[in-house]
């Protein structure tokens, strides 16, 4: 009979479902920000010496990294930005997100330095303004100042070599 | 040690396979040694997980941070209490307190295997093994908790605060005893399955271990709304998280399952379709795990997540249910009914009870899949959240609670509906008083909504009743009568009432709380009706592994001092994390909730404060169901000796043929 075999055609369809799900990743929320330029901000680099803005940051493709001495998160992906900033030759631009001074310079003496510039985010209105829910995140800005892409959570190599990679290859090819 | 526990584990997996396998291969060829391989399995690798559990204790007692697992989820100055509840506080270590709750169940079977047909007992010991060996490979391959780390830290990274919590102690065990104790029911199922013999017999040993799994489900979804109440801090008891969803499905398949036993085992009927609900039970258990550690759902119940972990779950689940489904679609046809399901009869009624509950779990499954289906179709991002499911699952309930008065009034195989509706004519004039009057002497509300609730709860605490009252009057002496009832129909009646008083607790708490989200200074108050709360500033305290600001809030009402609420917001410096610790004053009646928010300039705080009419009714609620489970598991005929239960076999067997 035939009806006893339903249940075993709707575990199929579940476990497809299932299956096709554990390759998306329900975190990826896509940022409003691809395509726009990048928020406005003014504020102080780490050590107070100068003051940045999005201005600073055109006319080459960067990453913007947001960061915190305080994030477990930061310092599993510090080593692939050490890498890429190393090895790659990416500049990395680090926003400095809810943190002090201080501290920043001691983890960043600790684990190593990737960035060419510090922004000092100390009450998080850059992170607001940017739309970052949870530190570590990373902006891919193209050379015009434009968002092209954003890493939710630790950076990877396979992040890198997948997407960002790419965009900055066409970036720069582009140019 | 650690390496004592891990080989333990190893061990295990090897008892496991002999168990899951020699068994079947001897009721293949009739051989009463190998089917004997199933009891003393289940009993060994009962007794090496449990060397395995005992040396990852003793790990977190000893503050061995040589372990990774130690090491991510305790700290040297974490109370000894938690850093024992720590060994389940993450991912490996609660999948090693679901093997020992999984091999438990099996040792539990094991020792009541004899009052079982060898065979049976063999092929319910064989699944158990079968499974197990899942779980076994899945830890051993990726999630050991044994697994030693170098360098050894200094310091571990502390448990999660959010566990730090004697909620937390207890909550998961009991979860976790609901899921795997489904494993027994639905190993039943596949014994039944494979035999062809599903008799009331059958019906009769299957129902007290689902009964046990489910009240043990019932207890902990009960603990996990009391202790998201008190913990997260914004005043709800319930989220339709996916995580709760997952724990919610197999509960409402779960009860199903009980009430179709019940007719199975009176009537002889609906057999595969019980035989399904065993088998969806745990299939749902199982899904839930999945759902809740390979990450596909985004939930507030945060477990490390990991696609390996995934995809094992998902490969473990596709062996599992597809074997039993297609067991199922081949051998379910055989197993005949003794009769046909009258709609207007007991088995009728609850055969609808049926067909609400798993429509209930069935929207609750694609409103908690939803998002995961739109986001595979490429539709974009979306959630589901408490407005879908209310609307969909509160109708559903309806009917349900009408039904539980109804049945009571209705007998088995065929009945009068006019007559039982008659019979039932003061009930519902003593509901419909009492649903016009209580919301308006309780709350001054005439609200249609109340009234209904008032009405459906009503209605379910005297229609729990009325077996007992009417079993009492049949008989001639009432103290005879009331002696002669057995310990099921008192466990009935006691979960029925529990989920009246549940109702009413929904209704009231959910219609007529009142919140008020204020920024307050020293000395400063503010009302909800005729409770003033004062609050009166907060101070700096230090805790065994945290630091706290304690915040002092008096409650007046109407002048009369009624209680002194410290809620508090608590700095746990290894994790970074802020935990809201709520603070509750209670009564039956109503509870009264001040959380701490955010602190306001020098001195003023936000301040969360609510005023919950019958909040407690919803878990007492849950607690009456609990203990209606453990009434009803325990009744005498469960516990018959096989001779005694052979006469009764016999007849339903010749019966079925």
């Amino acid at each position: 009979m035939l009806r006893f075999a339903i249940p075993v055609v709707v575990l199929l369809g579940l476990l497809a479902l299932l299956g096709i799900g554990l390759r998306l990743d329900p975190r990826e929320v896509p940022s409003p920000l691809i395509g726009k330029m990048a928020p406005a901000f003014d504020l102080p680099n780490l050590d107070g010496s100068a003051r940045i803005t999005p201005l600073d940051l055109q006319g080459r493709p960067v990453l913007v990294n947001f960061f915190a001495s305080w994030c477990a998160g930061c310092q599993v992906e510090h080593p692939v930005l050490m890498k890429l900033a190393r090895e790659y030759g990416v500049e990395i631009v680090g926003i400095d997100y809810k943190d002090t001074r201080e501290a920043a310079e001691q983890w960043l003496a600790r684990h190593g330095n990737p960035y060419r510039i510090i922004v000092a985010d100390a009450l998080g209105q850059a992170g607001l303004d940017w739309g970052v829910y949870g530190v570590p995140e990373t902006f891919v800005l193209s050379a015009d100042g434009r968002v092209v892409y954003k890493q939710i959570g630790p950076m990877t190599d396979a992040a890198w070599r997948d997407k960002i990679a790419p965009l900055l290859a066409q970036g720069s090819a582009s140019r | 040690m650690a390496e004592i526990g891990h080989y333990a584990l190893i061990l295990a997996l090897a008892v496991a396979i002999a168990q899951g396998v020699l068994p079947v291969l001897g009721y293949w060829r009739g051989d009463q040694r190998l089917l004997g391989i199933g009891v003393s399995g289940a009993q060994t690798q009962f007794a090496l997980v449990v060397l395995a559990y005992a040396a990852l204790s003793l790990a977190f007692v000893d503050n061995d941070f040589s372990l990774t697992y130690v090491a991510s989820n305790s700290h040297s100055q974490l109370p000894l209490i938690y850093r024992l509840s720590a060994v389940w506080g993450a991912h490996e270590g609660s999948l090693l307190m679901w093997l020992l709750m999984l091999t438990g169940w099996g040792f539990a079977v094991s020792l009541s295997s004899r009052r079982l047909p060898p065979d049976i007992a063999a092929l319910v010991l064989a699944t158990m093994g079968a499974i197990s060996v899942g779980f076994l490979l899945f830890m051993l391959a990726t999630s050991n908790p044994f697994e030693r780390q170098f360098p050894v830290p200094a310091e571990g990274r502390d448990l999660n605060p959010l566990l730090q919590d004697p909620g937390l102690i207890i909550h998961p065990p009991m979860l976790y005893m609901g899921y795997v104790g489904f494993s027994v029911a639905f190993s039943f199922a596949i014994a039944a399955l494979i035999t062809g013999k599903l008799d009331l017999a059958w019906a009769r040993w299957t129902r007290p271990w689902t009964t046990t799994a489910w009240l043990f489900l019932t207890m902990g979804i009960t603990l996990g709304s009391w202790w998201a109440y008190n913990e997260l801090g914004w005043g709800g008891w319930w989220f339709w998280d996916p995580v709760e969803n997952a724990s919610f499905m197999p509960w409402l398949v779960g009860t199903a399952l009980i009430h179709s036993l019940a007719v199975t085992e009176k009537r002889g009927v609906l057999k595969s379709w019980t035989v399904l609900l065993a088998i969806l039970a745990f299939a749902l258990s199982l899904l839930g795990t999945f759902l809740v550690r390979s990450g596909v759902l985004v939930s507030v119940h945060a477990f490390a997540t990991d696609p390996a972990r995934g995809v094992f779950i998902l490969a473990f689940l596709t062996i599992v249910l597809g074997a039993a489904l297609l067991l199922y679609a081949w051998r379910a046809p055989r197993l005949v009914s003794d009769g046909a399901v009258q709609l207007v009869s007991r088995e009728g009624l609850l055969l609808l009870n049926n067909v609400f509950l798993v429509a209930a779990a069935a929207a609750v499954l694609i409103g908690t899949l939803y998002p995961l289906v739109i986001d595979a179709l490429g539709l974009g991002k979306i959630s589901v959240g408490p407005p879908y499911f209310n609307a969909i699952f509160l109708p559903l309930m309806v009917p349900l609670a009408v039904l539980v008065g109804l049945s009571a009034r209705i007998g088995w195989k065929r009945a009068k509906l006019g007559e039982a509706l008659w019979s039932l004519r003061w009930v519902a004039l003593t509901t419909l008083i009492a649903a016009v009057l209580l919301p308006y002497v309780l709350e001054r509300s005439f609200a249609w909504l109340a009234i209904a609730g008032t009405a459906l709860s009503v209605w379910l605490m005297i229609g729990a009743l009325l077996d007992v009252t009417h079993r009492v009057r049949s008989r001639r002496d009432r103290w005879q009568g009331l002696r002669s009832i057995p310990a099921a129909t008192w466990g009935m009646t006691l979960a029925h009432f529990g989920l009246g008083v549940w109702t009413l607790g929904v209704t009231y708490a959910g219609l007529f709380s009142v919140e008020k989200d204020v920024r307050l200074g020293p000395g400063q108050s503010a009302e909800i009706g005729a409770y003033t709360f004062t609050f009166q500033g907060t101070e700096h305290r230090e805790g065994a592994n945290y630091q706290s600001d304690l915040g002092t809030v008096f409650v007046e009402r109407s002048g009369q001092p009624i209680a002194t609420l410290n809620p508090e917001k608590r700095l746990y410096p290894s994790q970074r994390s802020v935990m809201t610790e709520s603070a509750v004053d209670h009564n039956p009646r109503r509870d009264l909730y001040v959380a701490l928010g955010e602190p306001i300039g020098d001195a003023d705080w936000a301040l969360r404060l609510y005023y919950k009419p019958f909040m407690r009714m919803v878990w007492f609620g849950g607690v009456l169901m609990f203990f209606g489970g453990i009434l009803a598991a325990s009744d005498r005929r469960y516990r018959l000796e096989r001779s005694a239960l052979k006469a009764p076999v016999t007849s339903a067997q010749t019966a079925a043929t």
